[in-house]
């Protein structure tokens, strides 16, 4: 067991798998805080995960395939966010609706222009980047060192996500909306407008942990890839207290019991049972274990302004 | 003086209802203007079109000299009209400054903390409004934050402040530190609309006071030349009966008595604590005492609607303390919740079935478990006609009754038969003056008949004119009991805000 913990490939699997539940973590942030539970960030990271490739592949930059992924992203967001907020749809129903339909679409669309034989081999990927410094360091630059370019994205969306939040105008704006829209109107600021910029934000950062799965983790998509990580983005960012870096963290809690698992592989230890870890956890935070999480007060609650 | 905002033939029809039908009001520069009325007579629909919440069909603002027409409350703000709202339209995590500045924040793009609390601390002081800026709303007093709301509506620069019911929450000593602060504003040049349905604060505080029925203003009168009884009949559209003539006060046997009651919330939290008091036959007592100070804790505790930590409920003796609801409903109890349409009613059934919430087990409406609904009809008619329920139609849905109907439904389902006590809380609240008479007549009848009255309410009003002895709950605890006929409304709202005000305390300061 020692020796599994003193792997300094554990940890860098760690930051590795944090990484695609920590962005839409971090975009259901936003999204939640402005008062509107989006749940159809799973279907958002597939859809994503199926454009990057096929953005990635038909222009020949991987760079290409995640602004096209993200656009995709913030167009299935916007969508959801105009039943959700404008028409004040069930937030739930309809992001189960968004999910199933991206399972199928992406399926579809997948056997359509591929074939049965996959998506294309020869797809670009996002580069893996060495930071100079940190590079050499035993250990940590193993850890730390050497991911593919979306890792230290989503450590920058991170730092900007929490100043944005808690020290901008816009922010506070936002945490109102999601608190007390009705006090939020009588002070001036459009509702509507603001919820759709959290659902917005919370489909391009969908996206772009959709995108890592598949042109940054691989170079391909298979069916159903996300497996969920758009739902234990939820609950990381429930964890998390609905806080960027509380968020981030349980991400990371969550990528190393999947990390944990891979390294166990060959050990006597069930993975199984490693791999049940992040859900339990979340049971364990939703009960309130460790101090209960109290979410925005108008959270997934429709608001409709008056006339 | 001139004018500071005129309304002119104001018109606002909602589906159904004309909300404000050819509306006219003007505010002088400098004075307190009360907006006298009923609920549902449209103060709040004008005043929210004042504020550009709504648009109206027809008419026009003139504020200030110029011609208002307002897309939101964001324009209302910028013109310089205020508004604090029965209820507070704060955000209780944030910080006090956060919830002044907001919408309206210092200029750039960062939030700017520092100058914030600076501009609140300069208003606070020129309007002598004290307060800590750094302190979050949920930690701050009712009163307080009040304060936070109208130096919501200074820091936005008003001119017109808009205080919509603004001592429905307050204590009696609160509310006379706002008429205060309000008659200090005044001077600085503030106008103020004053909305209340309370005539004796009218009579207080305002200059000029418009009274509105049905949608419709019919009168604007100067304070000074008016009285109590006018204004009630003008409010309500004919002689009103203001005082309640009560029969003479003849306790019996003790109904129930509580002892040494002990209650805690689902986080442990001590919300009763430690409460004695019985109630006799043919007594009224009443729970004096600011929402939230363990009186529905306490009540659902009786009512085995909650579980007891500790004490016992004797009913004519007769331990009752871990009696189910229905037991205590099969022992002569009545219960008048204080949600009528969360607890009182189900909304989408029958008057009719509402009617037999209690009893619809009771051989007399069921056989063999099928629900005879010939006999529910029947018992409907009747309790329909005997409690005056309008429309008289027990096949609609008590969703569609007004809520002085559907308390009356309540009433006529929990003291039509006659009940040994009647716990009601709130029982008028949100009713007209009307609606209001009819129901302390039934609750003063009930106790003439020798039944017992357990009456918890938040309208002292309504506790000093009906009860016979009051209690005054605070935070959780009884601070005391008093003689109806003599207690004063400063002594008990000494005791609703936790001090006690006599000669012990008084000596060991």
């Amino acid at each position: 067991m020692k020796e599994v913990l003193l792997n300094p490939q554990l940890w860098a699997a760690t930051l590795a798998m944090a990484t695609p539940l920590a962005l839409p973590a971090l975009g259901g942030t936003f999204s939640e805080r402005s008062g509107v539970v989006n749940i159809a960030m799973e279907g958002i990271m597939l859809i994503a995960a199926f454009f990057a490739v096929v953005f990635a592949h038909a222009t020949g930059s991987a760079w290409l395939g995640l602004l096209g992924a993200m656009i995709v992203g913030l167009i299935v967001a916007l969508i959801f966010a105009w039943a959700a907020v404008s028409l004040t749809a069930n937030q739930i129903i309809l992001g189960m609706a968004i999910n199933i339909f991206a399972s199928g679409i992406t399926a579809y669309l997948l056997n359509t222009m591929y074939g049965f034989t996959g998506t294309p081999t020869d797809t670009p990927m996002l580069p893996t980047i060495d930071i100079p410094g940190i590079k050499n360091i035993p250990f940590l630059g193993q850890v730390l060192s050497g991911h593919s370019v979306v890792v230290y994205l989503m450590i920058i969306i991170l730092f900007i996500s929490d100043y944005f939040l808690f020290h901008t105008n816009l922010g506070l704006r936002l945490r109102a909306v999601g608190e007390n829209p009705e006090a939020a109107e009588t002070a001036g600021i459009d509702v509507i407008k603001l919820r759709y910029l959290g659902v917005a934000l919370s489909g391009i950062l969908s996206a772009m942990g959709g995108a890592y799965l598949s042109i940054g983790a691989l170079n391909s998509f298979n069916p159903d890839m996300t497996s969920g990580r758009g739902y234990i983005a939820l609950a990381a960012m429930i964890f998390g207290k609905w806080t960027p870096f509380g968020s981030f963290g349980a991400a990371l809690l969550f990528g190393f019991a999947t990390a944990l698992s891979m390294q166990l592989q060959n050990t006597a230890f069930s993975k199984n049972i490693i791999m049940m870890l992040p859900y339990i956890l979340t049971i364990l935070a939703l009960v309130g274990v460790g101090g209960k999480s109290v979410p925005p007060a108008a959270d997934g609650v429709p608001y409709t302004p008056k006339k | 003086m001139s004018a500071i905002l005129e309304v002119k033939n104001i018109t606002k029809v909602f589906p159904k209802v004309v909300a404000n039908d050819n509306v006219n009001l003007t505010v002088e520069k400098g004075e307190i203007h009360a907006i006298l009325g009923e609920n549902g007579a449209g103060k709040s629909t004008l005043m929210n079109i004042i504020y550009g919440l709504y648009k109206p069909d027809s008419g026009k603002l003139i504020f200030d000299g110029e011609e208002l027409n307002l897309s939101g409350p964001h324009e209302a703000i910028e013109k310089g009209i205020g508004m604090v709202h029965q209820h507070f339209m704060l955000i209780p995590v944030l910080t006090v400054a956060e919830n002044i500045v907001l919408g309206a924040e210092p200029k750039g793009i960062t939030y700017d903390r520092k100058k914030a609390n600076e501009l609140i601390k300069e208003i606070s002081q020129k309007y002598h409004l004290e307060i800590d800026p750094e302190a979050k709303v949920k930690d701050l007093s009712v009163g307080l934050q009040q304060r936070v709301e109208i130096l919501k509506a200074f820091y936005r620069k008003a001119k017109l402040l808009i205080l919509d019911e603004p001592t429905a929450m307050l204590t009696p000593q609160e509310t006379e530190k706002l008429f205060e602060i309000m008659r200090g504003l005044v001077k600085q040049g503030m106008s103020i609309i004053f909305i209340s349905h309370k005539l004796e604060e009218v009579l207080e505080i305002s200059d000029r006071v418009t009274v509105m029925r049905r949608g419709k203003t019919v009168g604007t009168l100067n304070t000074k030349e008016t009285n109590e009884q006018e204004l009630a009949n003008l409010m309500v559209g004919r002689e009103v009966v203001l005082r309640i003539e009560k029969t003479e006060y003849k306790p019996g046997d003790v109904v129930l008595s509580v002892k040494n009651l002990n209650v805690v919330d689902q986080q442990n939290v001590p919300k009763v604590k430690d409460v004695s008091f019985d109630i006799h036959e043919g007594e009224i007592f009443g729970l004096a005492g600011i929402d939230g100070n363990g009186q529905l804790e306490l009540v659902e505790a009786i009512m085995g609607l909650r579980p007891k930590k500790s004490g016992n409920i004797l009913f004519y003796g007769k331990d009752v303390t871990n009696f189910s609801t229905k037991q205590l409903y099969r022992e002569g109890i009545s219960y008048i919740p204080q949600d009528r349409q969360a607890d009182g009613l189900v909304l989408d059934f029958t008057i009719a079935e509402n009617l037999i919430l209690r009893e619809y087990r009771d051989p007399t409406y069921s056989r063999y478990g099928v629900i005879q609904y010939k006999k529910v009809y029947e018992n409907a008619e009747r309790k329909v006609k005997e409690f005056d329920v309008r429309p008289p139609e027990y096949m609609l849905k008590a969703r569609g009754l007004s809520g002085g109907n559907q308390q009356k439904v309540i009433l006529a389902r929990e003291v039509g038969y006659n009940p040994k006590l009647l716990i009601a809380v709130q029982p008028t609240r949100g009713m007209d003056v009307g609606a209001i008479e009819y129901i302390h007549k039934r609750i003063l009848e009930l106790r003439d008949k020798g039944a017992a009255v357990f009456l918890v309410s938040l309208e002292l009003e309504e506790i000093m004119s009906l009860s016979d002895r009051i209690g005054v709950i605070y935070n959780g605890q009884l601070m005391d009991i008093l003689d109806g006929k003599t207690a004063t409304k400063e002594q008990i709202g000494m005791l609703m805000a936790g001090s006690r005000f006599d000669k012990t305390t008084l000596e060991a300061r």
